[in-house]
């Protein structure tokens, strides 16, 4: 009996581990979703070869798992741009979705199904950079480009040429961010940081720089999909820190501020792009009122052409307003991609990658055009709070 | 110093926590030998019913925790007849492999029923609302998770040790054979075993939501194994020792980050490092009794 006991507690002792490598993202070792092509209603039988036919755009987007409310609505941008544009050099487009389910390990799973088992023309994704930078490697050696929507590490573009993306980099957020704090007159500030995510990290990192090592007061760590911050919280504010600064995913974000909140602290809490999702304050409630965060879009600030086409297919598509900035961003992406391969006039990777570097393109979260790196240019952010269970604008910031 | 008992207060209210969920761990592997991989989804399904009920269907808390309580009951049953029934006289390592299969099963079933997007588990009552006790600030669901614990630990020890069912339980934990041929109905024994079981992982997944409002198809993973943790340093099968695993661990969590901040990103390290010490150097847990092999 004890021998058959200590065989169990062994067994269990690796399950455990290998548990925790994948638990730690809130996704332990789902198996692989089917394909879903949204387009298979005049295509029944699966397309085999496909390149003459029709031209198949990959989605690489957190369907499931911790980030899984971010990709949903990035897809819901992506299908409103397909609507308005279903067909680029007389060929039909074919949507092809891949849940990166929030995880670096399954997000190359998804990456080589998109390349090798779909042979998708360009790629489109994803939210979250670390999947980004772990799948990037995949889509350059098979040549197939891809135009990153909310991945704002500037890793994920780096030495990589066939990695574009639309929106902003950390190092102009994280800068932003506590410009904005110092303008706004505090003068410490503490960090609680997701160390298991590369975009948090290099967040932070950004961050410290502009504010100054010197300011910041307080550090505390935790890992993706963690509940409990309150032992983070405690230490931190123990050092009266004016501002936290909490480079996190929006479920994190939720709980930790109203986890503070629970503990009595009335403290103004800092983020980024990715706080943006409804889950945020749905989860944290009242508490969340006290946090500032960048963002990429605003439905309600001044409309250009290219929003309003946005925004009124949005509504005809799903009611109301997009429920983040990441839509825009999608819609966005898809857009690039679209314009170049009709640039190109082919769905061969070197030519698309080269039609990407000399694009110019407008969107509806601004001009677009890539620099060596394949980064949009943009210098504008918007920075938003939580009020009466909404999104609120405060004010839009623009760097030279 | 307020500092220091604010830290106490946050070590008790998680470690009230795990014990919770880790009392339902225990007694299942206590009366069946069996490890249950499942109580963690299935503690994840109860927060789901608990969501649908309150935030859905506009059932009042006091009306909706009883059908919580029962739905996961019957889920716990309807998992053992289906899953573990089947299977009861093979070696006990394939129960435990057809309990990790459920737990897979019941993930990827709410991905699919109810998508990966995390909802918000609804407040129950006054429970959210804090407390200023001598520069501490505590939820009332501080005070109030211990004490419910601690009831629900009395019923059980007085459901085992009292009553017939109780006896029967403790029948089929100590041989099978025996107590079938001495007349126990194992089938009734079992399922009721479950059943209690599954209903604890709900209170568990009610308290816990109102200290972490987040529910996804995941959200049982973590408390799953942390309570698995609790329950083996408390000497697994041992209902007290599960309580003083819980709150031993949310303390060790807690204090780790209060003494090294720095060494807060690794958490969830320390508590899987205690599990490896407790397996070397005491592999029945605190209170766990050493176990005689019959011949």
């Amino acid at each position: 009996m004890k021998k058959t006991l200590t065989l169990v507690m062994a067994l269990l002792l690796t399950l455990a581990l290998v548990l925790t490598g994948c638990g730690g993202n809130a996704n332990g070792g789902a198996t692989p979703e089917p394909v879903t092509p949204t387009d298979s209603g005049t295509d029944p039988a699966p397309v085999e070869t496909g390149d003459d036919d029709v031209i198949k755009v990959g989605i690489f987007e957190p369907l499931t798992g911790a980030n899984a409310a971010g990709g949903q609505m990035e897809l819901e941008g992506i299908k409103v741009a397909h609507s308005l544009v279903g067909e680029v050099l007389g060929k039909k487009i074919v949507l092809v979705e891949m849940d990166n389910k929030s995880d670096d390990v399954e997000a190359v799973t998804a990456a080589e199904r998109l390349v090798n088992s779909e042979k998708v023309d360009i790629v489109v994704g994803s939210w979250g950079s670390s999947v980004c930078i772990a799948a990037g490697d995949t889509f350059m050696n098979a040549k197939v480009p891809a135009i990153g929507t909310s991945c704002t590490n500037p890793l994920v573009t780096l030495d990589n040429p066939y990695y574009f993306r639309v929106c902003y980099l950390d190092d102009f957020q994280g800068t932003l961010l506590a410009n904005f704090a110092k303008q706004e007159g505090y003068k410490t500030a503490a960090v609680i940081t997701d160390v298991s995510d590369t975009y948090a990290i290099g967040l932070k990192k950004y961050f410290v720089d502009a504010f100054g090592a010197e300011n910041i007061v307080a550090e505390a760590q935790f890992n993706k999909g963690d509940q409990d911050f309150t032992a983070q919280i405690t230490s931190v504010m123990a050092a009266n820190p004016e501002v936290i600064f909490a480079p996190s995913g929006y479920a994190e974000a939720g709980l930790m501020m109203k986890q503070a909140a629970d503990l009595g602290y009335n403290i103004l809490f800092l983020g980024a792009d990715t706080w943006e999702t409804e889950v945020m304050f749905e989860v944290g409630g009242v508490a969340t009122e006290n946090c500032r965060f960048t963002t990429f879009f605003d439905a309600d600030a001044a409309p250009t052409p290219e929003s309003t086409q946005f925004l009124t297919a949005y509504e005809a598509m799903f009611g109301g307003k997009p429920k983040g900035a990441v839509t825009a961003l999608g819609y966005d992406a898809y857009m690039v991609a679209i314009a170049a391969i009709e640039k190109a006039g082919t769905t061969d990777g070197e030519a698309l990658q080269k039609a990407l570097t000399e694009l110019d393109v407008t969107g509806v979260t601004g001009r677009c055009v890539f620099d060596e790196n394949g980064d949009a240019v943009k210098n504008q952010a918007i920075i938003k709070t939580v009020q009466d269970g909404g999104f609120k604008y405060i004010s839009t910031v623009v760097v030279d | 110093m307020a500092l220091f008992w604010q830290n106490v207060a946050n070590g008790l209210t998680v470690g009230s926590l795990y014990a919770l969920v880790a009392i339902g761990y225990t007694m299942v592997y206590g009366i069946l030998r069996l490890i249950n991989f499942a109580h963690g989804d299935i503690f994840m399904m109860a927060m789901y019913f608990a969501f649908f009920a309150i935030s859905i269907f506009y059932i009042p808390w006091y009306i909706a925790i009883i059908l919580v309580l029962v739905a996961t009951m019957l889920l716990g049953m309807l998992i053992e007849k289906t899953a573990y029934a089947p299977i009861r006289n093979a070696p006990r390592i394939s129960l435990l492999i057809s309990s990790i299969g459920v737990s897979y099963l019941l993930e990827n079933l709410a991905t699919v029923l109810f998508t990966g997007v995390p909802r918000q588990f609804p407040s129950i009552g006054s429970l959210q609302n804090s407390l200023v006790i001598g520069g501490v600030t505590i939820q009332q669901l501080a005070i109030y998770t211990p004490v419910v614990m601690l009831i629900l630990v009395a019923l059980l020890l007085t459901l085992i040790n009292k009553t017939k069912t109780g006896m029967a339980m403790r029948a089929v934990s100590k041989d099978f054979e025996t107590a079938k041929l001495m007349g126990v109905n194992i089938n009734r024994t079992i399922s009721s075993t479950f059943a209690i079981g599954s209903m604890l992982a709900a209170v568990g997944a009610i308290m816990w939501g109102q200290k972490y409002p987040q529910i996804q198809p995941y959200i049982g993973v973590m408390p799953g194994l942390k309570c698995f943790i609790a329950a083996v340093i408390g000497g697994i099968g041992n209902i007290k020792g599960a309580v003083v695993g819980g709150l031993l661990l949310g303390m060790l969590e807690i204090m780790i980050v209060y003494a090294q901040p720095g060494l807060s990103g690794y958490k969830d390290a320390f508590a899987f490092v205690a599990l490896i010490l407790v397996l070397l150097i005491r592999p029945t847990g605190l209170f766990g009794e050493k176990v005689t092999d019959k011949v």
